[in-house]
């Protein structure tokens, strides 16, 4: 029941928040925090409770029927990797609440409304194992994430809302045809109507029929990652997205589409995906590169964060299709801390708008005097970035580093140029924003307690991920470990 | 031919229409009360409505040749009614705010529902004849009902000329089929068929005049051209009703004509209906970005939709007529919601129908913009709405049979689609610049809303989520009506 209540808190909250923003905004923030918080309480419980292994099993379930007719289950379950995904989901969630907290002044009930309902689907996606239940919540989270972006986003904000939608219901109707097509092979083959992920594993397709429906599934995983060629909607998104908007983009949004290439893409065809692994492979470094690149490019702030964005993806897509226990090891790491440190770069320079109305680069400079504790925290998380040791962002970029090495040495030795690029881009983003003289004559703000006490929970997650991630690492890795197992039948 | 009791009881649904347009008329002639005239046609509808659960039991039955009163026709019978009280509800607030009589509106509207009644219940041709005659005659003077402003009369005209020609390729394929196999009755043709009448020179020509008559009501490519004037200018209550309970009805006997002749499987016959699927959903689609006027959007969607409805004809099998089913269900919800709250907002002066009258609609009406906000996101079939299970079924039914084009041809136009549906949302929501922060006075036209309009809105959202994650129990009606 645990699992239904993850879901359902968020929803029902934002609905009580939508109708308590309407005379009184800081009691629809309350609501909001309150939810998340208990979520994210939750599941560190479920954490705690089982934390001596089990992981690589579903080790706490929920089915109900729900089309019956269809074969359709209300069926949640949730093993090592959805629950640090979860914790991260909720995690995010609370800073996202706290970050808005004064940025949001206009139908502040409806956007947490919209907020906790973006939660709950990501909670949906993270926790469903029947495939049509995995795809409504994908759908779910589609909605109000529009919303964010097109009621309280900045000026590019309709445009920037319409392209994301259609980018990812064009591809999410694509992935519906897969779905579709592996139900009724599966029903050929055996005989039974069912969406449940465990029997669909082991549906028996030819090659040829599993390569265009694995093909079904990645291509929606890919624009959600993003895939560098499929990206072209992430700049405008993050870039537009009011500040929690964007944390939850870059931390929560694309990491389902990772988490559906380890959930759905690997396991469900791996004939398939071990012949496609070269290409993917190619793309994610492809990525690495381009986004490195793209983003020094940059003077807008936040287009270049959302850069950086298909720069790390690349390293966690090259890291699935590496497909060896360091590189899956990497991957989930990556995305764990990318989440972490790109979302604060998020909320920093949502913060630092918010005080200077403007994103470029070119108007700051020297801000270090100005705001010391703001500055400080920016150069951080640059440096989490550009992949310090000691920091969360090492650890997994190094392992796809050393997983990529053994399978394809070229790609790994670009891969490791993408690394060297992203110091010039986060060194460049410190420099110009903060360094130098200070010309503006700005009169801003420091980080407020309220900021400060996210930036320092951040600060220290990053530090733990970096120095001791033995916990974590334990956590998700029998169900890495499970992806590597021999294929039956080879 | 001797009629027994049971039959009487059968085609009750049809005698209490037909009585309740009698006593509205007669009413209406002592008296005009605009109210009065709502309240007796609601309970008329209301009571044929109650009278299928006497129905269901002496089901199915051949009452005359010309009606077959089973499941199917029970539940399209029961769609059409409550679709009809939901435009009456509408319709009462509408023209509460016109100045012309509107008490024959309901007189009209209750003849057109019973000739719906007559088309969903005939397994004959001359029976189809009467009902969409009836439907249709009614109709054009329902579209011109507003006779002080100049677009309803166009649209008037112009569906009459349009929907006569069409009626007349219909009576001519008619004809043919008859000179070729000797019968109208429609299991009587399929048997005929079956045993290779197909080949007979004038079987084919008659089906394609049978279609292009019936393609004109459903207004799919290419017989769509008159659809968005007439949507544009038809009193919206009665655009909604053309959008559903007319074409509706007219799906509902085209599922049963082809269902029941089998003439759908013959190789031409299905080539046509891809053609037609594959067009409409491109062309409505496609030209529906083109337009800025909310009641011509909803136009060209319609097409669209109605596209989608035939990949799911062409799918055949057992989720064929099941997903048309179950999409013409939410397809009506969903519909009705979108032109409820276009009517709402209308009043004495005109429609509301520009887009730019919508902007910021949500800063003022928030209710009614998150009510316009779900109806636009079910006719794009996102989840949680009902039009998004309706999509799922009709690719279910596609998969099922391997119309592995069609229904790729359906993903991607009805991703084009998208496009203009968030037009509208992101019209809704966009913030007016310089408004006054409470400016919930400053437009009179969004003033007053009459309750009932508002109750049915209310409605038919509860319905379309109902329906969009919890389908099951509609699921087992339509499984059983179909069976």
């Amino acid at each position: 029941m645990i699992l239904f209540w993850l879901i359902v808190i968020p929803l029902v909250a934002g609905i009580l928040a939508w109708v308590a923003g309407h005379h009184r905004p800081l009691a629809a923030r309350w609501i909001a925090l309150i939810a998340v918080s208990l979520d994210f309480a939750l599941t560190l419980s479920l954490w705690a409770r089982n934390f001596h292994g089990g992981w690589h099993t579903w080790f706490e379930q929920l089915d109900w029927a729900w089309i019956p007719s269809f074969g359709i289950h209300f069926h949640l379950a949730i093993d090592g990797l959805s629950l640090l995904l979860l914790l991260l989901t909720f995690f995010l969630g609370i800073l996202s609440v706290l970050a808005s907290w004064t940025e949001i002044t206009e139908a502040t009930g409806f956007f947490h409304l919209n907020l906790l309902w973006i939660l709950a689907g990501i909670a949906g996606v993270f926790l469903a194992v029947d495939l049509f239940l995995f795809y409504f919540a994908w759908e779910l989270m589609l909605v109000p994430m529009y919303f964010l972006i097109a009621i309280w986003g900045h000026e590019n904000r309709t445009y920037a809302a319409i392209k994301f939608f259609i980018f990812t219901q064009l591809s999410g109707l694509l992935m519906l045809l897969a779905i579709l097509a592996l139900y009724f092979l599966h029903h050929a083959a055996t005989g039974i109507y069912t969406f449940e992920y465990e029997q669909l594993l082991n549906t028996p397709l030819a090659p040829g029929v599993a390569m265009w429906i694995m093909l079904g599934f990645f291509v929606a995983f890919a624009v959600k990652l993003p895939v560098v060629l499929l990206h072209t909607w992430l700049p405008d998104a993050h870039t537009e997205a009011p500040t929690a908007g964007s944390v939850i983009l870059a931390g929560l949004l694309l990491k389902t589409g990772a988490y559906g290439m380890l959930r759905f893409v690997l396991p469900l065809f791996p004939d398939s995906a071990h012949r496609f692994a070269p290409i993917a492979m190619a793309l994610g470094v492809a990525g690495i590169l381009y986004g490195a690149i793209l983003a020094f490019g940059q003077t807008d702030l936040k287009r270049l964060v959302a850069y950086t964005s298909v720069s790390h993806l690349g390293f966690v897509l090259a890291g699935i299709f590496a497909w060896n226990d360091l590189a899956l090891q990497g991957a989930v790491m990556t995305m764990i801390c990318h989440g972490i440190s790109t979302g604060a770069l998020f909320i920093l320079v949502g913060a630092l708008q918010q005080r200077t109305h403007t994103r470029e680069m070119e108007r700051m400079g020297g801000l270090w005097t100005v705001v010391p504790r703001m500055s400080g925290a920016a150069l951080f998380f640059a440096l989490a970035s550009l992949g310090l040791p000691g920091l969360g962002d090492f650890v997994g970029e190094f392992l796809v580093l050393l997983g990529l090495y053994r399978v394809n040495i070229l790609l790994a030795i670009l891969a490791t140029l993408g690394v060297l690029a992203a110091t010039f881009y986060a060194l460049r983003l410190v420099q110009r924003a903060f360094h130098g003289p200070e010309t503006h004559g700005w009169q801003i703000a420091d980080l407020v307690p309220r900021e400060g006490l996210v930036m320092a929970v951040m600060i220290l997650a990053l530090l733990w991920l970096g120095l001791y991630p033995k916990p974590v690492l334990d956590t998700f890795q029998p169900v890495m470990a499970r992806l590597e197992q021999p294929l039956p039948g080879r | 031919m001797i009629v027994s009791a049971a039959d009487l009881l059968a085609i009750l649904p049809l005698l209490i229409l037909a009585a309740t347009a009698v006593v509205v008329m007669l009413c209406t002639a002592v008296k005009r009360n605009h109210l009065l005239a709502v309240i007796l046609s609601v309970v008329g509808l209301s009571a044929a409505f109650a009278s299928l659960w006497a129905v269901i039991p002496v089901t199915p039955r051949q009452v005359t040749p010309m009606l077959v009163i089973d499941g199917y026709t029970v539940f399209y019978l029961g769609l059409i009614l409550a679709a009809s009280i939901a435009v009456v509800l509408l319709a009462y607030g509408y023209f509460e705010k016109c100045e012309s009589d509107p008490e024959e509106l309901y007189i009209l509207l209750l003849i057109a529902t019973l000739g719906s009644a007559v088309l969903v219940a005939s397994s004959h041709f001359v029976s189809l004849f009467l009902g969409l005659e009836l439907l249709s005659v009614s109709l054009y003077a329902m579209i011109a009902y507003l006779p002080g402003r100049p677009l309803p009369v166009e649209a008037g005209l112009k569906y009459l000329v349009l929907a006569a020609a069409s009626a007349a390729f219909l009576l001519f394929g008619m004809a043919l089929v008859y000179a070729a196999l000797g019968t109208m009755n429609f299991a009587r043709i399929g048997t005929l068929l079956a045993g290779g009448a197909m080949d007979h020179t004038l079987v084919l020509p008659g089906m394609a005049l049978i279609v292009t008559g019936l393609g004109f009501k459903l207004a799919v490519v290419p017989f769509h051209l008159w659809t968005p004037d007439v949507y544009q200018g038809a009193p919206a209550p009665v655009t909604a009703y053309i959008a559903t309970v007319s074409k509706g009805a007219v799906f509902a006997l085209l599922l049963r004509f082809f269902y029941h002749t089998g003439a759908h499987l013959f190789e031409p016959m299905f080539i046509v209906f891809s053609i037609i699927a594959i067009a409409s959903m491109f062309a409505g689609n496609i030209l529906a970005l083109l337009q800025s006027n909310v009641k011509r959007i909803l136009a060209y969607s319609s097409i669209a939709h109605l596209g989608y409805l035939l990949v799911a004809f062409q799918a055949g099998g057992d989720l064929g007529p099941l997903a048309v089913t179950f999409y013409l269900v939410a397809y009506f919800v969903t519909t009705l919601g979108a032109f409820g709250v276009v009517t709402v907002l209308s009043d004495g002066s005109g429609d509301a129908e520009e887009l730019e009258m919508y902007r910021g609609l949500f800063w003022r009406r928030p209710a009614l913009a998150a009510v316009f906000t779900a109806m636009l996101l079910s006719l794009a079939g996102i989840p949680v709405t009902a039009g998004f299970l309706g999509k799922f079924y009709i690719l279910a039914a596609g998969a099922s049979s391997a119309q592995w084009a069609l229904i790729v041809i359906l993903v991607v136009t009805s991703a084009i689609g998208l496009y203009y549906y968030l037009r509208i949302v992101v019209a809704l929501y966009s913030r007016p610049a310089g408004e006054p922060a409470t400016p919930a006075e400053a437009s009179p036209r969004l003033a007053s809303l009459a309750p009932a309009g508002s109750v049915v809105l209310v409605i038919l959202t509860i319905a379309l989520v109902w329906f969009g994650t919890y389908p099951a129990p509609l699921l087992d009606v339509i499984r059983r009506a179909l069976a």
